[in-house]
């Protein structure tokens, strides 16, 4: 289920990293996380490091795991639980030159079944005395989608982003942000192990998924974050989201951050919902009884509801650097509460008769342990 | 596809002019450099933890039919 998206998500995350113009700080990052819930577990490590050299050049690298153990609700209905491993290997170099900053990044990531390469360049510029930044970026993955039980089958995935974005300072205590996004895709777009389910005579069976061969999306972000009197921030957030799968999002974040002596604690409040995709249905009258079918239950009308809170210790803050080297180190844990309501997909270990299942729903924590080092 | 990216197109051309047009005009800065102090303070970052924040965009989009748009934009303010 995270093949596709973690092949998509490596193009947006190489997209939001506009910096302003200055190189970004050296530092190193060790992260645990893990997430927990529908069935689903998932943890592992991520360790990011970056450093500049010279004036102009800084490099950075990631190296991120997941290790998977699933019985989700898909996987208890219609397949037997399974484990899998993700890895995923990052390369980034950013490029100083006046006001204006490129950025060349390349990722690859690895399963049993799916393999993702995916190039990206950016450019950002800073105008007016720098309270005005613009980034223009491009993505370019290159997909191969697998079954673990058939080593012949292949398919091929090409994921192509366009990124917008340009950040404000409006005041002194206010920092605004708008984003565009667009994501292509072309190709082999379903999950080769999913299924769909039909009435027939014995009261349902499953048949293969049949996705459309391209995806087109297009995502519009609204950002403010403010200083308030006393030293704490306030940050809001809003993403329109439309595809051409007729899928229309709306998501809402609040977030307040409140530093006390060496901690900094972190509350936020996030808000997602979204319209199914047309070709979307828990269950389909007849066999073949459309074009294109899908019962992804992310494509289904849904919405999440995610709180998090998160601490912030640092331990050592000195500018001169301990023993001339480390000069910031701080230890950080974070955990979000996460809830689904899906209003079309349901729930089929309920044993209810076909069709009058109960809506599922899914609740999980999102755990993130991660020390940090300056130097 | 070719609606959306000229779409795309469209809205590069406008940002453009826009840009254009600004740098034919006197724009001073109106929060100057001295007055970034609070805008620098860490509580203030758009990404303060980028392994962090990459991570959990991963959980949003492998849970929600929507993706990109969202997170930090960076920037602006010159000082980290």
């Amino acid at each position: 289920m995270l093949r596709r998206i973690s092949a998509t998500l490596l193009l947006l995350s190489l997209s939001a990293g506009a910096l302003a113009a200055v190189l970004p700080e050296d530092r190193a990052d060790v992260l645990y996380h893990l997430y927990d819930g529908g069935g689903v577990t998932i943890d592992g490590p991520s360790v990011l490091v970056r450093k500049q050299v010279g004036k102009s050049l800084s490099f950075v690298g990631n190296h991120y795991l997941d290790y998977v153990s699933s019985a989700s609700i898909d996987v208890v209905t219609t397949a037997s639980p399974y484990t899998e491993e993700r890895e995923q290997w990052s390369l980034g170099m950013d490029y100083l030159r006046g006001n204006t900053t490129m950025s060349l990044n390349y990722v690859s990531s690895v399963e049993s079944d799916y393999d993702a390469s995916t190039w990206a360049l950016s450019v950002k510029q800073d105008f007016f005395g720098q309270l005005t930044t613009v980034a223009l970026s491009y993505g370019h993955g290159e997909n191969v989608v697998g079954r673990s039980d058939d080593e012949t089958f292949s398919r091929d995935m090409l994921a192509q982003q366009y990124g917008v974005s340009i950040t404000q300072i409006l005041t002194k205590n206010l920092i605004t942000a708008l984003n565009f996004e667009t994501v292509t895709e072309e190709g082999y777009l379903n999950n080769p192990y999913r299924t769909v389910r039909y009435r027939d005579a014995e009261g349902y069976s499953y048949e293969q998924e049949v996705y459309p061969n391209t995806r087109t999306s297009n995502a519009l972000g609204i950002r403010a974050k403010y200083f308030l009197p006393y030293r704490a921030a306030i940050e809001g957030e809003y993403r329109y989201f439309t595809d051409t799968w007729d899928i229309v999002g709306h998501t809402v974040s609040l977030g307040y951050t409140h530093p006390w002596k060496n901690w900094i604690f972190t509350g936020k409040v996030r808000l997602h919902d979204q319209t199914g995709a047309s070709f979307f249905s828990d269950l389909f009258p007849r066999s073949e009884a459309t074009n294109f079918r899908g019962r992804d239950k992310e494509l289904s009308d849904m919405s999440t509801t995610t709180v998090q809170l998160k601490a912030s210790y640092t331990f050592l803050d000195d500018p001169v650097g301990w023993q001339g080297f480390l000069k910031r180190g701080s230890i950080s844990a974070s955990l979000d509460y996460l809830t689904a309501d899906y209003r079309e997909f349901r729930d089929l270990t309920s044993g209810a008769p076909v069709g009058e299942e109960p809506f599922y729903s899914l609740e999980a924590n999102v755990v993130q342990i991660f020390i940090s080092f300056w130097y | 596809m070719a609606m959306k990216i000229s779409t795309i197109s469209r809205i590069s051309l406008v940002l453009l002019a826009v840009l254009g047009l600004s740098a034919c005009t006197n724009v001073e800065p109106w929060v100057k450099p001295y007055e970034r102090d609070r805008l620098a303070d860490p509580i203030m970052a758009l990404d303060g933890d980028p392994v962090s924040s990459s991570y959990l965009k991963h959980v949003y989009e492998s849970r929600e039919g929507a993706r990109g748009g969202e997170g930090a934009a960076g920037g602006g303010c010159g000082c980290n």
